[in-house]
């Protein structure tokens, strides 16, 4: 009990100090790292005792003075979103803070008898958030300690506000601790609250025009999930009595007159997660600097949609309320990554990519069915590490060459080596087998046919395609060999480095050790809210001759090695019609004067471009969810 | 279990030789097509041979080590089919060796090369989606993804079942054996507007291993095919190499009609047809179980 106290509270306590250290100094270095160590080790000494003693436990049931303090932690919040609604001249997000505050207060205010009930809860999907949380965030915080000082020193146009930012990235881990170990609905709407906040002053960091404008847009989507949340708290506090999250979900489970809470739970979660229609909150997000990106995509934030997601599934099974989600999961799965094909920026093709998986997590949460959940944790799972690596890698790479296009990452291999080898990692761990997203990919599709939803299979069989494409395109950017092309010096600092490769560790090491993790945490979460067991969803036999795949490709280049040994190959230059220009990067052209060449990777802006496809699936996604929500609400009522 | 492993090394003894004849017979039909009399049907492996004791000239030293990735996977891939593997395993092995074969593409920097990575990687688009409806159609049919089995799954052959999903992959093994009208990134005709697409930088023993990547391949191929014919009954493989053979000779015949189409007719086309053929036929399946 007491280490999750501490996992709460520290985070937040360590950015108040945080907040006050202005000075940019070894001090403030020293004391992100310290604080990270702490969490880190307090994290770990939670999951080992949680999984040591294997019981799910619940605390607190007398929490008068704790809730009296969410209640103006709240009113603080709404205070701060109509200060800064009234300063951008954004009302809407004041009448929509105001709205749902005014709701809970009511509700908490008016009182009538309380039920007795749990306020923490502690089972194994939380030890699951809790490493990603811990240890992802954590890493990402370290990361941010030398990306930011390269960050000013490239941007002096920004207003420095370091002290603030690494103050935000903790109160950030602080309130996702808070939202996982909540049970009670009305501490996981708080928590939920303050990463909404949280996500907006940090979007908001460099304060230019473009930064504040997408930063009310994260805050007016999330805060429409806000109330919807607020909405579903107050519906099933006055109407059933419940105010527990997994009291909800086992009343509602196969109960449609009881899914009115749960399609707004739903709702919140998918706002958060940024399916379609509100996924221009986290593509906006990209003008903020890379650890908030980082932390917004991989450990954070849109893991807390999916989180909450997750632990709605149950209630989700084969019901319209499912339906609503796994038919906005696996479109947004689907127009994503066609989305995706057509962007060369970098950090804007890994913010398709989030929502891309995040929708593929979502669909999995809505088929509501054993092995679909199993596919949808792990999927988080290697999302958080492998997304967080690529940003990360990003954000390396734009401060050693100073841009994040894909195309200026033509011969990375060559210039910068080991972030290049980083990425491909990184990439690799995306799409491609035997490693990590494809396992939970394979699953799903099998979960998805079992639960005999053809839409999901159309969605995901041509979404797999058009994410094998982007990625592919990218990787062989990475790997041109260009010709006396020069290294590179690598800027990375000492820290960002040690989190990088911590990174590309950790998602090799899950690659290797994803059924451990299935067995000992995924299926025994999964027992306990199906009240099954399911047969290896992956049988031992395919784990086994994918884990012979990797090694194939580890010994790969020593065999080859190996057997070319003694045989000479001929360098020669790139074929270009015999009008090379010396090297292979400049030619004769038909005037005889010489040109360079360019290599561009394919785009299709005609076919895949966000004019031409973003609208009309805005406006699909949107028709979709009012209309599946009117029909869930208004079939229950 | 010996058989599994029976069959996976005789496919990979015997894979290259029905590769290779596959090929000699491909060139004398398409010569006696166009009115020509054509090479021998050992011509291919004299190819081979001769490719393989050719030095390679090169642009770079990886090259090398992603075409013998390329080879590896290949057959790693019919290997694991033949030994009654997971299909979609099989197809992911065999997206690892195209991706592969891909970056050897890529690594050369150089413009028709690079030109063909794109093309092909467009081509592996237009394809996926209907590889993996096959499997999930013989999933639907026949209760599971394992190839062991869906051969031993009944006596009614899942060609019965699938008809569609059957003529949507004969039209992406059109892309697949690099035929007419889907040879965008590279081909075997000499009527190419960027050289040798995928393969321009590669030549003498690396080109051979393409080559003998690619008869690997082929005969997996034709295995899907057959998969889709086998039944429980010993003769159901006489009728499955038929099936095959004739498949074949289709191919053949689409390579020879057909022109070269651009890649936005092939993208649009190949998704429709999958959408048409595969999706109708998965959602009858699902509709009539």
């Amino acid at each position: 009990m007491a280490v999750i106290a501490f996992l709460i509270c520290f985070p937040f306590a360590a950015a108040v100090v945080l907040s006050m250290m202005k000075q940019h100094g070894k001090t403030r270095k020293y004391f992100i790292f310290a604080s990270c160590i702490a969490i880190v080790a307090a994290v770990l000494y939670f999951s080992t005792e949680a999984l040591i003693f294997g019981k799910n436990t619940a605390y607190l049931t007398e929490t008068h003075i704790i809730d009296t303090v969410m209640l103006i932690g709240e009113f603080l919040m709404m205070a701060l979103v109509i200060y800064f609604g009234f300063k951008f001249k954004k009302y809407y997000v004041a009448l929509l803070s105001v709205a749902q505050t005014g709701l809970i207060a009511w509700m908490e205010l008016s009182g009538g008898p309380k039920e007795e009930s749990t306020h923490i809860l502690a089972d194994k999907l939380t030890i699951v958030m809790c490493l990603i949380i811990g240890v992802v965030g954590t890493l990402i915080c370290v990361y941010a300690v030398g990306y930011m000082k390269d960050y000013h020193a490239h941007h002096t146009e920004f207003q420095d506000r370091r002290a603030f930012f690494f103050a935000m990235l903790f109160v950030f881990l602080g309130a996702m601790f808070g939202l996982v170990f909540s049970s009670n609905l009305t501490w996981i709407y708080f928590f939920w609250e303050i990463t909404s906040l949280c996500s907006f002053l940090l979007i908001g960091y460099n304060k230019s025009e473009q930064a504040i404008h997408n930063s009310f847009n994260a805050l007016w989507m999330n805060l429409l999930g806000g109330l919807g949340f607020a909405v579903a708290i107050v519906y099933s506090e006055k109407q059933l009595h419940i105010s527990e999250l997994e009291k909800l979900v086992t009343t509602a489970a196969g109960k449609p007159e009881l899914l009115i809470p749960i399609v707004l739970l739903a709702f919140a979660g998918l706002t958060k997660s940024a399916q379609m229609p509100f996924s221009g909150w986290l593509l906006g997000a990209m003008v903020a600097p890379t650890p908030t990106s980082a932390l917004l995509h991989s450990a954070t934030m849109v893991k807390a949609g999916v989180y909450l997601l997750i632990r709605l599934s149950p209630a989700l099974a084969g019901n319209l309320a499912g339906v609503l989600v796994t038919t906005i999961g696996g479109f947004t799965f689907f127009v994503t990554s066609l989305l995706a094909i057509s962007q060369s920026d970098g950090k804007k093709v890994l913010a398709y990519s989030t929502i891309s998986n995040l929708g593929l997590i979502t669909a999995c949460a809505g088929v509501g069915l054993h092995e679909a959940v199993w596919a949808g944790v792990l999927l988080m799972m290697f999302h958080a590490i492998s997304k967080s690596l690529m940003f990360l890698s990003v954000g390396a790479v734009e401060n050693a060459t100073g841009s994040r296009n894909i195309e200026d990452m033509h011969g990375l291999i060559v210039k910068l080596p080991e972030l290049a080898f980083i990425m491909i990692i990184g990439i690799a761990g995306m799409f491609l087998a035997p490693f990590g997203m494809l396992i939970s990919k394979w699953a799903a599709l099998k979960a998805f046919v079992d639960s005999r939803s053809a839409l999901l299979i159309v969605f995901l069989v041509f979404g797999s395609a058009s994410t094998l494409f982007y990625w592919t395109k990218w990787l062989g950017k990475l790997v041109a060999m260009i010709h006396n092309s020069e290294r590179l010096p690598n800027t990375t600092k000492g820290s960002e480095w040690f989190s990088l490769v911590s990174q590309a560790f950790l998602m090799i090491v899950l690659c290797i050790t994803f059924p451990i993790a299935s067995t000992y945490l995924v299926e025994p979460f999964l027992g306990d809210i199906f009240h099954n067991t399911v047969p290896a969803i992956i049988s031992s036999g395919n784990i086994n001759i994918m884990l012979m795949m990797l090694c194939m490709i580890v010994i790969l280049p020593i065999a080859v090695r190996l057997l070319t040994f003694g045989r000479k190959n001929q360098i020669v230059m790139s074929y270009m019609g015999g009008a090379n220009w010396g090297n292979d990067r400049a030619f004769t052209d038909s005037f005889g004067e010489k040109k360079r060449m360019y290599l561009a990777n394919w785009y299709m802006e005609d076919y895949f471009g966000e004019k031409k496809l973003l609208r009309p699936s805005l406006v699909l996604s949107s028709a979709a969810i009012v209309i599946l929500m009117i029909i869930v609400i208004g079939g229950a009522v | 279990m010996q058989a599994s492993v029976l069959s996976a090394v005789l496919y990979v003894i015997l894979g290259p030789v029905a590769g290779g004849f596959l090929a000699g017979f491909d060139r004398k039909i398409t010569a006696r097509m166009q009115g020509r009399q054509g090479p021998s049907v050992l011509q291919p492996f004299y190819d081979l041979f001769k490719l393989f004791n050719k030095q390679a000239l090169v642009v770079n030293n990886v090259q090398d080590f992603l075409v013998w990735g390329f080879l590896v996977f290949v057959v790693f891939t019919g290997a694991l089919f033949f030994a009654g593997g997971d299909l979609l395993l099989v197809f992911f092995a065999l997206t690892l060796a195209g991706i592969f074969f891909i970056m050897s593409a890529c690594s050369a920097n150089s413009p028709y090369s690079s030109m063909g990575a794109q093309r092909e990687l467009m081509q592996m688009m237009a394809y996926e989606p209907m590889v993996l409806l096959v499997g999930i159609g013989f999933y639907d049919v026949t209760g599971s993804f394992s190839v062991k089995d869906i051969i031993h799954a009944g006596s009614v052959p899942a060609i019965a079942y699938m008809p569609g999903i059957f003529v949507g992959f004969l039209w992406i093994l059109a892309i697949k054996f690099r035929k007419s009208p889907f040879d965008l990134s590279t081909t075997h005709h000499a009527h190419q507007e960027m050289v040798k697409g995928l393969t321009t930088e590669l030549s003498g023993n690396i080109l051979a291993l393409v080559e003998l990547s690619h008869w690997y391949e082929n005969v997996f191929l034709l295995g899907v095919v057959g998969l889709f014919v086998m039944t429980n009954a010993w003769w159901s493989g006489i009728i499955a190499i038929a099936v095959c053979l004739f498949s074949y000779f289709l191919e053949i015949l689409a390579d020879n009609v057909f022109p070269r189409v651009k890649w936005e007719f092939m993208l649009k086309s190949t998704w429709i047809a999958t959408a048409v053929a595969g999706v109708v036929n998965l959602l009858i399946l699902t509709w009539i179980r």
